[in-house]
């Protein structure tokens, strides 16, 4: 393999990477803005400016070749004194208005601004005015003063987004970034430009203004909005999701996730329509009882049905350990009438992330044990069955039938008994004759498996009211840390709801099951153990970036560009 | 600092009593004859210069609006977590405002950090020493509380410009 020095470090490279790539492998950071290793390379920016030997110039890192025996150097007084100017002309026009700006506080300007310059600037005439606050599409605001024409917005759209949406218009210091003309930027993956925006001239209308990034605490998660499970990072602050933000892993997602994804799929959480404690039907009406009475209830009454009269409806938004244990409940109480619902959105799909399957583990929930059993009754089956009254009773993990349409709505109408676990009320919980409120997915451990079959980890990054941030080991803000109970910070909405295989555990007692565990990741141990699919597997070796479960035959997952 | 001296090592003079009793006293009138400080507050007001660290006021411009565009630097450098701000747009061309800022009078330590981190002179230190509450939510000072008509501030913020 060719060598390249690089601040008296030999590195190794590939034929064909460049000194920005090549250093980035060993380790060493090259300061860039327009760069991004998944772009194409524009070097515009001209803060990777660094001194190789023998030649004349300071080069771009970003565009120029590695090759044998280079020797690079990357802090030489030449590179530094280039750095400062470039930061200098870059801040020439650059209104400065970080106490305005959602990105400050992990702006790269203010970073390299930090590291890179000495501070001064000798421009004393008045600044450029561009527009500020201007609406490019119906998820992004521009602020053209912001922007250090780095392109890295322009590319994506063109390269990654495959719309050609974006331009920059006129020359100088009067360039700036526009649609083109009677178009709109809004396609499906636009606020990726605010994540990769090195600035913060593209900021998020959803996001815009509702917290300083120091605020928050932010936990690795998986998304819930379809079966792709792009690895994602959630925000909270004041034990409230504030914002998704996409988190690097080449297999399943690289540095990108869909916009649908990322405004849709945590609003719920916090939702004034959240479950808040057990309730069971009496005259009509849902009223709250306590844990005991609803689950006694649930068990009197499943008891007063044949085993051929009940079905158990798992669920693809629910985690692997919930379905598994769901599906063992059915195993002892002799239920074979086991599946889950399917939810595909035909032709809702793009050829970068989005998938049809809006749901984010139906793979996992059908290897964790949710399909049927000895002749039992597969998904349409059951509701057939329950439009005619041959199954009386339902009991449903997470998810809202009614919710697929009318049709079900009626047919659960039908039900002499259903019993629900939801996060949020819905129009199934509208039938129900017992609630129970189950942990949403950033209140709770588990794993995902995605279409490709990767285990994916789910991290708590809200409370409930039965955990606790520091007890849990949760990842905490400032706020978090130091709020005492006085603290009005510190009383976001908390509600009392359970990892639906706690409550499914509890209720196994009742029937005689001695499904005990204390934690998500004692489930887990017990279904690798049991489950050829999830065999050696572990929270641990799962970790941040997932792992393949075994024995399925899928479709390799193919690398995304 | 005088030495405290033990029993046994007092001399004869001190041990007679009389005369430091005498010294004593000589002060007590002395004193009786000097200029009064004390103050008969609540009476009479102790008027604070400029220098004075009283406790944090936002700075409401003559058009009724306050300097604060809700940055959350006072926020962050407060070191005893005493400010909460949430920010939100407004049509102003300052973009954002405090939709909300409290700050929790229980835990504030009149550093002045907050004003001294502050870009947009937005926070000051104010005179008024005058604090009492009857609860811990009577603590919490709004916006309501904080604000303060910036000619009411004309000291403070001249210090500001002469002495930061
Ligand atoms: S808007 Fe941001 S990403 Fe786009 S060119 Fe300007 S600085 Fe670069
Ligand atoms: S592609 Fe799917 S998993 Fe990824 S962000 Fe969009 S909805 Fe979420
Ligand atoms: S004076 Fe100090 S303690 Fe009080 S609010 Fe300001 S920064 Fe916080
Ligand atoms: S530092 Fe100044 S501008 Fe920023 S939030 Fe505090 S008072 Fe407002």
């Amino acid at each position: 393999m060719p060598k390249i020095t690089i601040d008296g470090k030999e590195l190794e490279f590939k034929q064909g990477q460049t000194i920005i790539e090549a250093a980035k492998q060993g380790g060493i950071d090259i300061p860039h803005f327009c760069w991004h290793s998944s772009l194409s390379v524009s070097g515009n920016c001209r803060i990777c400016l660094v001194e190789v030997e023998k030649l004349p110039k300071l080069v771009i890192a970003c565009s120029t070749l590695a090759a044998d025996g280079m020797v690079v150097q990357t802090a030489s007084q030449k590179t530094l004194d280039a750095r400062n100017a470039v930061m200098e002309f870059i801040l020439i026009n650059h209104p400065l208005d970080c106490p305005i700006c959602d990105e400050a506080g992990e702006c790269k300007l203010q970073d390299y601004a930090y590291e890179h310059s000495v501070g001064e600037s000798r421009f004393v005439e008045e600044k450029n005015h561009k527009d500020k606050r201007v609406q490019l599409g119906p998820r992004i605001m521009f602020d053209g003063e912001r922007c250090i024409s780095c392109s890295r917005c322009i590319r994506f759209s063109d390269e990654i987004a495959g719309k050609n949406q974006l331009t920059f218009v006129k020359r100088g210091d009067r360039v700036t970034i526009t649609t083109f003309p009677g178009e709109s930027f809004d396609n499906n993956y636009t606020l990726n430009t605010v994540d990769i925006c090195p600035v913060g001239a593209l900021t998020s209308a959803d996001f815009r203004f509702k917290s300083r990034v120091w605020e928050m605490s932010a936990t690795d998660s998986v998304c819930v909005g379809c079966s792709r499970g792009c690895n994602t990072e959630v925000w909270v602050r004041d034990n409230k999701i504030q914002r998704l933000t996409p988190r690097h892993n080449e297999a399943v997602n690289s540095h990108w996730m869909c916009d649908y994804g990322r405004l849709n799929t945590f609003k719920f959480v916090n939702d004034e329509t959240r479950v808040d404690g057990p309730s069971i039907r009496r005259e009509g009406q849902l009223i709250k009882v306590s844990w005991d009475e609803a689950l006694n209830l649930a068990h009197d009454r499943l008891r007063e049905f044949k085993t051929s009269e009940i079905a158990f409806i798992g669920s693809a938004f629910a985690t692997a350990e919930d379905n598994y244990l769901f599906a063992r409940l059915a195993k002892h109480m002799g239920v074979h009438n086991i599946d889950f619902a399917r939810h595909i959105a035909h032709g809702d799909f793009d050829n970068l992330l989005l998938l049809e399957d809006k749901t984010p583990n139906s793979l996992g929930a059908e290897l964790a044990g949710i399909k049927p059993e000895h002749g039992g009754l597969s998904f349409d089956e059951i509701m057939e069955a329950v439009k005619i009254k041959k199954i009386k009773a339902l009991y449903i993990l997470e998810d809202d039938l009614a919710g697929l349409g009318e049709e079900y709505a009626a047919a659960l109408g039908k039900l002499d008994l259903l019993i629900v676990h939801a996060v949020n009320y819905n129009k199934t919980t509208d039938y129900a004759d017992v609630v129970l409120p189950s942990a949403a997915f950033a209140e709770k451990n588990g794993i995902f498996v995605n279409f490709a079959g990767t285990a994916q980890r789910l991290k708590p990054a809200t409370t409930t009211l039965e955990t606790d941030r520091a007890l849990d080991g949760m990842s905490m803000s400032r706020w978090d840390v130091f709020g005492t109970k006085f603290d009005r910070w510190a009383n976001g909405s908390r509600y009392d709801a359970r990892p639906s295989w706690r409550i499914v555990s509890m209720l196994s007692q009742k029937f005689g099951l001695k499904l005990k565990f204390q934690m998500a990741e004692e489930v887990f141990r017990s279904l690798s153990e049991h489950n050829k699919h999830f065999e050696g597997l572990d929270y641990d070796n799962i970790g941040r970036k997932g792992a393949l479960v075994k024995n399925i035959s899928l479709p390799v997952p193919e690398k995304i560009k | 600092m005088p030495v405290k001296k033990r029993k046994k090592d007092l001399n004869l003079m001190e041990n007679l009593y009389i005369p430091e009793i005498a010294k004593g006293l000589a002060l007590t009138f002395k004193t009786m004859f000097k200029p009064k400080v004390t103050m008969e507050y609540p009476e009479v007001k102790f008027q604070p210069p400029a220098s004075y660290r009283g406790r944090p006021v936002l700075v409401q411009e003559e058009s009724g609006v306050e300097r604060c565009v809700a940055c959350g630097l006072c926020s962050r450098v407060c070191p005893a977590l005493a400010i909460e701000v949430r920010a939100s747009e407004t049509e102003l061309e300052k973009e954002r405002y405090p939709e909300k800022f409290e700050i929790n009078m229980l835990r504030c330590i009149f550093c002045g950090f907050c004003e001294e981190v502050c870009p947009e002179e937005a926070i000051v230190m104010s005179k008024d020493y005058e604090l009492v509450f009857t609860d811990r939510e009577d603590a919490i000072y709004g916006k309501d509380k904080l604000l303060v008509p910036v000619a009411n501030l004309k000291d403070r913020l001249e210090f500001l410009r002469n002495f930061k």
